[in-house]
């Protein structure tokens, strides 16, 4: 894992900590944007982590470009003694998979995708080699997922699978991007899940749609309160599958204020994860019922 | 005093000079596009720089006036008319209680600033007034203005009518617009031979230009060099693992049309990039029309930090000469 450093126009140093998508590329960006951000280096505006790679704005007008980037630089040795492990936290999000809403999306734009016959969780399933619709529920469910990246538009999580490699689910992207995603849809493209965090454009497969808002401008979602984007890098995922009568009561329920999602403290530890990826799921998912 | 607004145009937004440290969650910068256009507009009603102004985008709003106030409107050159009676751009004028502030068609460049004095006063989200109309954040409830919308007005410092900047100080997109751009990021993706022909080639605004991105079209598809694609990135040679993207950094999906992210960018995705757009060309943008015919230009850090220099030096001299 040879770490890339390239300067973006004259304000962004871009940082490939990998090509390939894996926890370890992950946690080498953490390590160095952490220990950036306890650098305190003047000229820095902002510190902005992503799945195997990172990105630091800086104003060249305060700190030169050379030196933004020698001090960085400098910032790798740093962070490679750094413990590859965090204090988190797991939320439970609820999903109605195989729902109507993102199921109409997908017909409206049936000309744009790879298998226009199917819908995006058939076709997912079968070149996944999953057994239908619930094989994929149960494959998509079953293990917990984390947060590697917060972007796109507001709020946007992308989650990567915690299971080897091999049991990865991954799809390719629409031929063509949509120009419609309903919001709150679960969506995939290459190895990561997504959660649209608002309505619009889109190109990852849709399976299904969440009932709990992780975005909220105005800041009248109960547990949006104290700000108004839910997720951050670090954090792990626990899908729950829900049918449509849970979904449109947790809707109700939102819109009265009376809702809050399940969320539990946890340790995760990149080391202990490799070691046991079993084990550890199961014990980051125990939290979530007070284990 | 309060604005009311009779007609929107076609997509008018409240902005002012952007938001910054939340790009890491997904929310871009937003601001005005060109921003030495938004500063000239507030410094000639006597506001500070910062000042939320209102963008109009090609076609300009109509909107009535609760109070005698003073006006500037800088940019493209979107003449601007009170009661039906054409006044100068880049220019302070004096709009009356109950007068309409109108426009004439767009005769150049593609984004007005319309600055009151005062400053629209819309509430700050995040340390800022500008809109980001896809997260519904920020400016006029968050979104483009609507007919019948009422903007509240800052209180205003005097400013007389009249003050004007000199022609040599309004920066404008020439005949071909000339992007500078600094290679970088997954330039290595392209062969050498794409990389020539993407700096060779004429390239064209395509009708997907907004405050998202520019798409630019009519230039030769790029090439790209062979390789195994990296677990996550997906099947497509232009494919990356999802990544953040630079303000300013120019994507390339399929290795057809380059897009150059602007202010309300997506924060990140799964597009090789080449390059970034330097700082100080970012303004010129702006002012692009669909069609116009556009270069990138290939600089180094040093040009690169010289033209920031320089677009500096302009932006002293304009406040100087209006001090």
């Amino acid at each position: 894992m040879t770490t890339r450093y390239s300067f973006g126009g004259d304000e962004h140093i871009f940082v490939e900590c990998s090509e390939e998508m894996s926890l370890d590329a992950f946690f080498k960006g953490m390590s160095i944007t952490n220990a950036l951000r306890d650098a305190k280096i003047t000229g820095v505006t902002e510190i902005c982590p992503a799945n195997a790679s990172f990105q630091v704005r800086f104003d060249p007008d305060v700190i030169a470009p050379d030196e933004m980037m020698r001090q960085l630089q400098a910032l790798e040795a740093v962070a490679q003694s750094a413990p590859s492990s965090l204090n988190t936290r797991i939320i439970e999000v609820p999903v109605y998979y195989n729902d109507p809403w993102t199921h109409e999306t997908g017909q409206r734009f049936r000309e744009r995708h790879q298998d226009p016959t199917s819908t995006d969780i058939e076709y997912t399933a079968r070149i996944n080699h999953l057994d239908g619709i619930d094989g994929f529920i149960k494959a998509h469910s079953g293990a917990p997922w984390f947060v590697s990246m917060v972007g796109f538009v507001a709020g946007l999580p992308f989650l990567y699978q915690m299971v080897d490699r091999d049991r990865q689910i991954q799809s390719p992207k629409y031929l063509r991007p949509r120009t419609d995603t309903p919001r709150l849809t679960v969506g995939h493209g290459g190895c990561f899940a997504c959660i649209y965090s608002v309505r619009g454009a889109g190109g990852y497969q849709m399976f299904g749609i969440t009932p709990m808002p992780i975005y909220d401008p105005n800041q009248t979602t109960t547990y949006l309160r104290d700000f108004m984007c839910l997720f951050k890098p670090g954090d792990i995922v626990k899908w729950k599958p829900i049918g449509r009568e849970e979904y449109d009561h947790t809707v109700a329920e939102v819109d009265a204020g009376r809702w809050q999602p399940r969320i539990a403290p946890v340790t995760f530890s990149l080391e202990e994860f490799q070691k046991d990826i079993d084990g550890t799921n199961a014990r980051v998912m125990a939290a979530l019922n007070g284990h | 005093m309060a604005i009311k607004v009779i007609k929107p145009g076609l997509s008018t937004t409240v902005q002012d000079l952007g938001r910054s440290g939340y790009y890491h969650i997904g929310i871009p910068t937003s601001g005005g596009m060109d921003m030495l256009s938004l500063a000239t507009a507030n410094l000639l009603v006597g506001n500070d720089a910062s000042a939320a102004v209102l963008e109009a985008v090609f076609m300009g709003p109509e909107l009535e006036f609760s109070a005698d106030t003073t006006v500037a409107v800088t940019g493209a050159d979107l003449p601007p008319k009170v009661d039906g009676v054409e006044q100068a751009g880049w220019t302070a004028f004096t709009v009356k209680k109950g007068q309409v502030l109108s426009f004439g068609f767009l005769k150049k460049g593609a984004r007005g600033y319309i600055a009151v004095s005062g400053g629209i006063d819309v509430p700050m989200v995040l340390g800022s007034r500008s809109t980001y109309a896809l997260g519904a954040l920020g400016g006029f409830e968050g979104r483009k203005l609507a007919a019948g919308d009422v903007l509240p007005v800052g209180q205003g410092a005097f400013a007389a009518e009249g003050r004007a900047v000199p022609e040599a100080l309004r920066r404008a997109p020439g005949a071909p617009a000339e992007l500078r751009m600094l290679p970088g990021l997954y330039w290595h993706r392209i062969t050498e031979q794409a990389g020539k022909t993407f700096f060779e080639d004429t390239w064209k605004v395509a009708p997907e230009a907004d405050r998202i991105g520019y798409r630019f079209k009519a230039g030769r598809p790029l090439d790209f060099m062979p390789r195994r694609p990296p677990f996550g990135a997906g099947s497509d040679p232009s494919n990356i693992v999802d990544a953040c993207y630079p303000y300013g950094s120019v994507q390339v999906p399929s290795g057809t049309e380059p897009i150059v992210l602007h202010r309300d960018a997506v924060s990140g995705g799964g597009y090789m990039m080449i390059g970034t757009v330097v700082s100080a060309d970012m303004d010129l943008i702006g002012q692009l029309q669909p069609n116009v015919p556009t270069r990138f230009v290939k600089v180094t850090m040093e040009q690169a930090l010289q033209a920031r220099a320089d677009r500096r030096k302009t932006m002293h001299a304009i406040a100087a000469y209006l001090a």
